[in-house]
């Protein structure tokens, strides 16, 4: 037996879950060691997570990020290309926001310059995607390495024009000046006290609506369009898709310029939601955890959703462990990140062998088969 | 049982035999691919298998050369009882053996290839010198000479095929098995392989021969097992046998070998291929000046050992190669290097395409059967012309249309393309292509890695498609293939055509010849073009 | 004329001190790939082992044993890259991602557990760190018109662990060409089934590299935080696995020309330092980040083929699964 054919509940179901525990069983292992007691640890993580006043929200507001990392990762994966660069890619997307918003936005009214943002993030960040993607496809350059390599080059360019050319006049440190008042995507919290509910503030804005927006798009486009399957077939196989009349080149390009701008959206949340200006490493690692989420969603929007979430809470957890721990920072969040991604992919079929016997000798009710 | 055969034909020798298998299993999860398999070789002599695919054959040599353990039963070398659990257990117990694939290191030299796993010490160049001595003594011995310092990727396939067995022969083997060893070969040089097997035989070499050429068997073994679905059917002397007893034991049933070629009557040229030249970016030709033309009605075969440029001169045809100079001229369109011609574009002139390989070309394994049948037709109209969206249920109901109309089991749609069967993964091809009514189809290797049953069953639907007015294209590595189905034969060697010959004018001597480049068709001949 | 000629002589002996790391992670890396293993864990090995050992130095006062420590926690971490991607035969990029996100956050974690310093190691004194070994005769030979500098700066003067990492190249290629295990290791990274049907394991040759890999990550750590750092900071590896990776693939793996790629990635880093706010004739100020970002987007230019062909080892990345 091998995993395709097993049941479906159990390929996309019971096996990630026994991931997930075992990653978390070795964290709150290390953390046993370091002197902390694991399962208040884990109770503090959720309370932060979703209990306390804000915490959801916040949550979401992480989870936002994930979502469109994940689904960068999953669309390029969809077509077999490891897509490292989401990092690199979320950074130039977040460059392409500013530099549009800081030319418009005392000329334009500020709902123009938003709605011409949006779109500036996506096609910033195809723009860094489909360069790895034209040096695989036209020049066979493996893309794991170009895109690690874009990461580097992208947080390079960003360090020299946020301390040079767009950095704001009269500050010291790396960053552009404030975005004019009103160029930010609404607030979750304020639309719905204005709505009439009472709710915490949290920076969950409707960049949150836009992801789960793309989670359908990109659903659609990979499972209920014929550019889906060839871009599934070229991933499978290459020859094949050749043999069908198409080229694989092109749609290389035109995935990694989809993933790309997948990943270029992510920083409408930070950038255009929250922040308002251009800081440096506003993508803070949220591209290779956009890795595990893929991982761990099986590269299918419902499962990138969840294991969004999933992550979201973590980091949100993980910011109250930092608070209520003196011993405990966010890196227990990185640590946790590290073991789910060891766990979930590259041994994600640990545990099969041991479920197959369990599920034979279950599935057995006479001595016949 | 095995013994009463063998025991028979030995007499009064008492001598142990080189193998003796005694009830062997061995299960793959629900799969039993050898069940209570017996054999016994007698030293000195060369034993066939044979069997189809999935019969067995590859499991038992693998247990053989301890790339398997077998589950129960016992293995005995020369009359000893021995466990191979690794391939270093079955070398050391002289066994070696010659891959259907080769297992040569491209970019190392021919010595280095052969030393590997038997260096002589942590010194390389110390181990390479008496390995070169030593070497110098089997290759005299057995006649087997080659360049030991050139770089196996340099080296042609019957060449390469020679270092697997000066390797095996380096490392001590007095029993060797042979997987499939003349798929890539031309007949002349599986002539070559056949003298070289019959000098290691004269020097006490015992040989295991595991092919499903029923010809070969017949030609050099003394001894021939047949399996079917993992068991041995039975054991035979070559002498008393033939090859129709033989396949009916393969398949279990009475097989049509040859299907029954009725000669045709050709109507007008719908592909004429003029001066075809196709140089690849390395610099090599891969084709050389090719001209043909295939009519309405008739089988026109392709002929040559693998690599001699007929899958090029099939990827050109279907649009998937670029062509240097020359042209193809389908109806109206003219294809040249200035103005090529996509895949889609030939499907559009009539042209369909059964690929050679379809485990990388012709189907999609991870994806459903239905989503096969879809592949190269995402944008025909029945899939809904230019719209862009993809329909579930109109692929699976296409899918269960061409299932039923060609006996494709199981008729599941959804069943994912890699578990089903060889024979009904090239019926899904066939069917696909076929659907379509194609003007001219291009069929390449249509019946490799396809049991008998199936074969029976293609070889059916080409004749059928002839006689419906097609103009068949076929590639095939297969000489008999060829030889049954086509009405003409175009040899092909080294990229070149080596002339165009009515089937009735000719025969498999001729043939081989002109794959192995030594003779041109005569005038007589060419004027079959 | 002379300021400019110690100035050159200078930044290539801070080249030397750079590029140790990187030359001996590009050799880990040569080991691993060249036995059909991807190791993208250079950087997370590297940063795990560079806490080890400065945790070691803290706790026990010996460089030595800090070296044991870092080659140690190195080579656990390589095991598990191991068990990951040849007996699991999962995923090798997802597996060395993994392994440098956890050393990221483990370090840090760990260290604010043993030492209460914000994730760094305390502060490391002379004795418990690898230090400069000074040549006979390196003050006297000043007064020797340029080669006199030459030995004074460049040669003399550094620590143990910079002549290890030079003798490491010597020693991989010996390995990895003159020796059977060399011919196996290349073999496997070709055509992993030529190797087993010799009757050689394939695990056990990938296992030993991806060992191998281990010990020589552990000792670019070690140097790191012991010999050319004082104690372990957060993220102190700073991309330099990465950097090994590049000049491992500009060196198209083989230990020579990678160890010249190393010394001209660790040149650049060295000048970058140098040049940083200096004013140049006529192009003026240099960004340092400029510089910086020469030895990605050289590999980029390389792997694009611009300058010349990458072929990694035939079988990278490819889990060996028998045929059935």
């Amino acid at each position: 037996m091998n995993a395709s054919s097993l049941p479906r509940w159990i390929d996309i179901g019971l096996l990630p879950v026994l991931n997930l525990i075992a990653a978390l069983t070795v964290a709150g292992v290390i953390i046993a060691i370091i002197g902390e007691n694991p399962f208040v640890a884990m109770g503090v993580m959720i309370k932060g997570a979703f209990v306390y006043d804000g915490a959801l929200g916040y949550t979401l507001f992480y989870t936002t990020n994930f979502i469109f990392t994940g689904l960068a990762v999953a669309v390029a994966f969809h077509a077999m290309l490891f897509n490292i660069g989401g990092e690199g890619q979320a950074m130039i997307g977040g460059l392409g926001v500013g530099l549009v918003v800081l030319f418009l936005d005392s000329v334009l009214p500020p709902l123009l310059v938003v709605m011409l943002a949006v779109p500036a993030a996506a096609a910033f960040g195809a723009v860094w995607g489909v360069i790895p993607g034209w040096l695989q496809a036209r020049r066979g350059s493996h893309i794991v390495i170009t895109t690690i390599m874009f990461n580097f080059i992208a947080s390079s360019i960003m360090v020299w024009l946020l301390a040079g050319m767009l950095m704001a006049p009269g500050q010291m440190s790396p960053e552009t000046r404030s975005f004019a008042d009103g160029i930010n995507l609404p607030l979750v919290y304020e639309v719905l006290q204005m709505a009439g509910f009472s709710v915490s503030r949290s920076p969950l804005n409707l960049s949150f609506v836009i992801a789960l927006l793309a989670c359908f798009g990109v659903w659609y486009l990979i499972w209920r369009t014929k550019l889906g399957y060839i871009i599934r077939a070229t991933g499978h196989s290459e020859r094949a898709t050749i043999y069908a009349g198409h080229d694989p080149a092109k749609i290389i390009m035109l995935v990694m310029a989809i993933s790309g701008a997948l990943a270029g959206m992510m920083s409408l949340n930070e950038i255009l939601g929250v922040q308002q200006r251009v800081i440096l490493n506003f993508t803070s690692g949220y591209g290779f955890t956009g890795i595990a989420v893929a991982l761990m969603g099986r590269n299918h929007p419902i499962g990138i959703v969840l294991a969004s979430l999933l992550f979201g809470a973590l980091y949100q957890g993980g910011a109250e462990l930092d608070f209520e721990f003196q011993t405990i920072t966010r890196e227990m969040v990185l640590m946790i990140q590290g073991l789910i991604i060891l766990f979930s992919g590259a041994l994600a079929y640990l545990f099969m062998p041991a479920v197959v016997r369990i599920y034979s000798s279950l599935r057995k009710p006479t001595g016949s088969g | 049982m095995a013994d009463k055969t063998i025991s028979k034909a030995r007499g009064d020798d008492s001598s142990p035999l080189a193998i003796s298998l005694e009830n062997i299993n061995k299960t793959f999860g629900s799969v039993q691919a050898n069940k209570d398999v017996c054999l016994s070789v007698v030293p000195g002599t060369i034993h066939g298998i044979v069997g189809e695919n999935g019969a067995g054959k590859s499991t038992l040599v693998s247990i053989l050369y301890g790339f398997y353990s077998a589950d129960s039963g016992t293995v005995a070398i020369s009359g000893e009882p021995v466990r191979l659990r690794s391939s270093a257990d079955a070398i050391a117990a002289g066994i070696g053996m010659v891959h259907q694939h080769f297992m040569l290191v491209p970019n190392f030299t021919v010595l280095e290839n052969i030393i590997l796993g038997h260096e002589g010490g942590s010194d390389l160049k110390a181990g390479a010198r008496q390995a070169e001595a030593s070497l110098k003594s089997i290759t005299e011995r057995y006649g087997l000479s080659v360049d030991l310092q050139a770089a196996v990727q340099d080296l042609p396939v019957g060449l390469q095929q020679r270092v697997e067995i000066l390797k095996a022969l380096y490392r001590g083997a007095r029993i060797l098995i042979l997987d499939e060893p003349t798929g890539v070969l031309t007949p002349q040089e599986t002539e070559q392989l056949f003298d070289i097997l019959g000098t290691l035989k004269a020097q006490g070499v015992t040989i295991l021969l595991i092919t499903h050429k029923l010809k070969e068997i017949m030609a050099v073994t003394d001894f021939v097992s047949v399996m079917r679905s993992g068991e041995m059917v039975d054991h035979l002397q070559t002498a008393q046998t033939n090859p129709q007893q033989l396949a009916q034991m393969m398949v279990g049933r009475p097989v049509l070998l040859d299907v029954g070629y009725q000669a045709a009557q050709a109507g007008q040229a719908m592909l004429n291929a003029e001066h075809l030249t196709v140089t690849e970016t390395s610099g090599v030709t891969s084709l050389s000046d090719i001209s043909f033309s295939v009519h309405q009605g008739e089988i026109l075969g392709i002929a040559g050992v693998s690599g001699n440029g007929q899958s090029e001169l099939l990827e050109v045809l279907a649009g998937i190669r670029k062509i240097t100079s020359g042209t193809v001229q389908i109806g109206d369109r003219k294809i040249t290097a200035e103005q090529p011609a996509s895949p889609s574009e030939v499907k559009r002139l009539g042209l369909a395409h059964v690929p050679e390989d379809r485990h990388a070309m012709g189907l999609i394994l991870p994806f459903t059967a239905a989503e096969s049948a879809v592949l190269g037709y995402e944008y025909a109209d029945l899939m809904g012309g230019r719209s862009p969206i993809l329909s579930p249920a109109v692929m699976a109901a296409h899918c269960k249309t061409l299932m039923s109309s060609y006996d494709v089991r199981p008729a599941e749609p959804s069943l994912k393309s890699n578990l089903f069967s060889g024979g009904n993964q090239q019926k899904i091809v066939l069917a696909r292509e076929l659907s379509s009514q194609p003007d001219i189809l291009l069929v390449g290797q249509p019946t490799r890695g396809v049991d008998i049953g199936a074969i029976e069953f293609i070889h059916k639907q080409l004749f059928a498609m002839r006689d419906k007015g097609c103009a068949v294209i076929l590639v095939s590595v297969e000489l008999d293939e060829i030889m049954s189905l086509s009405d003409r034969v175009m040899v092909m060697n080294e990229g070149k055509s080596m002339g165009i010959v009515r089937k009735a004018d000719t025969d498999i001597q001729e043939i081989g010849l002109m794959m192995a480049g030594v003779t041109a068709a005569s005038p007589r001949q060419q004027k079959a073009r | 004329m002379a300021d400019l000629w110690l100035q050159f002589v200078l930044t290539i002996d801070a080249t030397l001190r750079v590029a140790t790391p990187l030359i001996l992670c590009a050799m880990a890396g040569l080991f691993s790939e060249r036995s059909g293993i991807i190791d993208i864990s250079l950087e997370g090995k590297m940063l795990m082992s560079a806490f080890a050992a400065a945790s070691m130095a803290t706790l026990t006062g010996s460089p030595f044993l800090s070296l044991a420590g870092g080659i140690l926690v190195s080579v656990a971490l390589s095991l598990i890259h191991g068990f990951a991607c040849i007996t699991h035969k999962g995923n090798q990029v997802i597996s060395g991602l993994a392994i440098n996100i956890l050393a990221s956050g483990l370090t840090v974690t760990l260290g604010i557990a043993l030492f209460a310093q914000g994730g760094q190691t305390p502060f490391l004194n002379k004795s418990e760190r690898f230090t400069d070994i000074v040549l006979p005769f390196a003050e006297q030979a000043e007064h020797v018109p340029v080669l006199g500098t030459i030995y004074k700066e460049i040669i003399s003067g550094h620590n143990l662990l910079v002549w290890v990492a030079l003798f490491s190249v010597i020693v991989t290629g010996y390995v990895v060409f003159r020796t059977t295990f060399g011919l196996r290791l290349r073999a496997v990274g070709e055509k992993p089934e030529a190797v087993d049907s010799a009757g050689v394991s394939v695990s056990g040759l990938r296992f030993q590299a991806v060992i191998i890999a281990g010990v020589l990550c552990g000792i670019a750590g070690t140097y790191l935080s012991t010999a050319h750092g004082a104690g372990f900071i957060r993220e102190m590896a700073a991309g330099k696995g990465y950097i090994a990776l590049a000049a491992l693939i500009f060196g198209k793996w083989r230990p020579v020309p990678a160890l010249l790629a190393c010394l001209m990635f660790g040149f650049m880093d060295a000048l970058a330092a140098r040049l940083q706010g200096v004013e140049i004739p006529v192009i003026g100020h240099i960004s340092t980040d400029l510089i910086l970002v020469l030895p990605y987007l050289l590999t980029v230019i390389l792997l694009a083929g611009f300058i010349g062909k990458a072929s990694p080892p035939r079988s990278i990345g490819v889990p060996y699964i028998k045929e059935r």
